[in-house]
């Protein structure tokens, strides 16, 4: 099996329980306090790192290169409250364009 | 209509990064949670391994386990009638079902159900276009398709900062990426960068 065939698989079924959990076993309890806090924080956390990795990642390196530049004019976008496909799409075009002049 | 022209945009870069279509539109069809799909195919498309693309995604829908259970009241029925709505939980539809009353929250199933429903099939329909789409656009590379990704992780970030913890586990979750990076091999940093939600053991603080 491909590793992309074993991630669909694997990640699909992580999905499954992790959704099921609360409607299938419980009453409508709520999580813990302190629980409650950390898993709330697990996305920002999470998706932060992602936009650093995905931003400058390379292998085992920093990599500054058109990509930063294309997320920079994204996050303008983002901050001036453009929807997020616009935002994305931003992103790429810019990327292309200065990968096209260089 | 977001939604389905998001799952196009998954199913070209689930192209880009080495998924052959079938896999991108069963994984849609399967998982149906679309942060996490994205954050397995950058990782997997950026070298990581199975295990850090696996951990990346899981963390991602771990918030979907305390969300689940918010909602739990709302589901009812057999356990398998309950088993295949509580997978139309998503951030959209679940925060759509919110009904705000005097004695309190609750979730209306029908809401959740009838939400979750629209946008699952936007999802899929969308995937399937795109994976259709993608293998007539050339180098992803030459298109920027590889700063879409953190891109999107950007905008969908910015949607959770709705509280100062959860601004501080941002700032601390990207800074410990990024001094991991150079040293470590990809997909570790965003394992590790999870460690910046031990700060919620303070306990929940009100959204401001």
């Amino acid at each position: 099996m491909s590793t992309a065939w074993a991630a669909v698989v694997v990640i699909g079924a992580a999905t499954v329980a992790i959704k099921a959990a609360g409607p299938v076993l419980a009453g409508g309890r709520e999580l813990p306090d302190r629980l409650g806090g950390v898993v709330e924080l697990l996305a920002p956390a999470v998706l932060a790192a992602l936009v650093v990795t995905q931003a400058v990642g390379g292998d085992e390196e920093l990599v500054i290169d058109e990509r930063l530049a294309g997320v920079g004019v994204a996050a303008v976008a983002i901050a001036l409250k453009a929807p997020i496909l616009v935002s994305v799409t931003t992103a790429a075009v810019v990327t292309a364009l200065l990968r096209l002049a260089t | 209509m977001a939604v389905g022209l998001f799952g196009v945009s998954f199913g070209v870069l689930a192209g880009s990064a080495g998924f052959e279509p079938l896999a991108a539109v069963v994984m849609s069809v399967t998982t149906f949670a679309g942060s996490a799909q994205f954050a397995a195919i950058s990782v997997l498309g950026a070298g990581g391994t199975l295990a850090a693309a696996v951990g990346a995604a899981v963390l991602l829908n771990a918030r979907y386990g305390p969300m689940g259970l918010a909602a739990a009241p709302a589901f009812e029925g057999s356990v398998w009638r309950r088993l295949l709505q509580s997978q139309l939980v998503v951030d959209e539809a679940w925060a759509l079902s919110i009904v705000e009353e005097e004695r309190g929250r609750r979730f209306d199933r029908r809401i959740l159900v009838g939400a979750g429903l629209l946008l699952y099939a936007a999802w899929v329909a969308g995937t399937t276009a795109g994976v259709i789409a993608g293998g007539a656009l050339g180098d992803p590379e030459d298109l920027g398709l590889d700063a879409a990704f953190p891109a999107l992780f950007l905008a969908l970030l910015v949607g959770q900062l709705g509280s100062r913890p959860a601004a501080t586990a941002a700032l601390v979750g990207g800074a410990i990426a990024l001094v991991l990076i150079p040293v470590a091999p990809a997909g570790v940093p965003v394992i590790v960068a999870v460690a910046a939600c031990l700060i919620g053991l303070r306990g929940r603080e009100e959204r401001s």
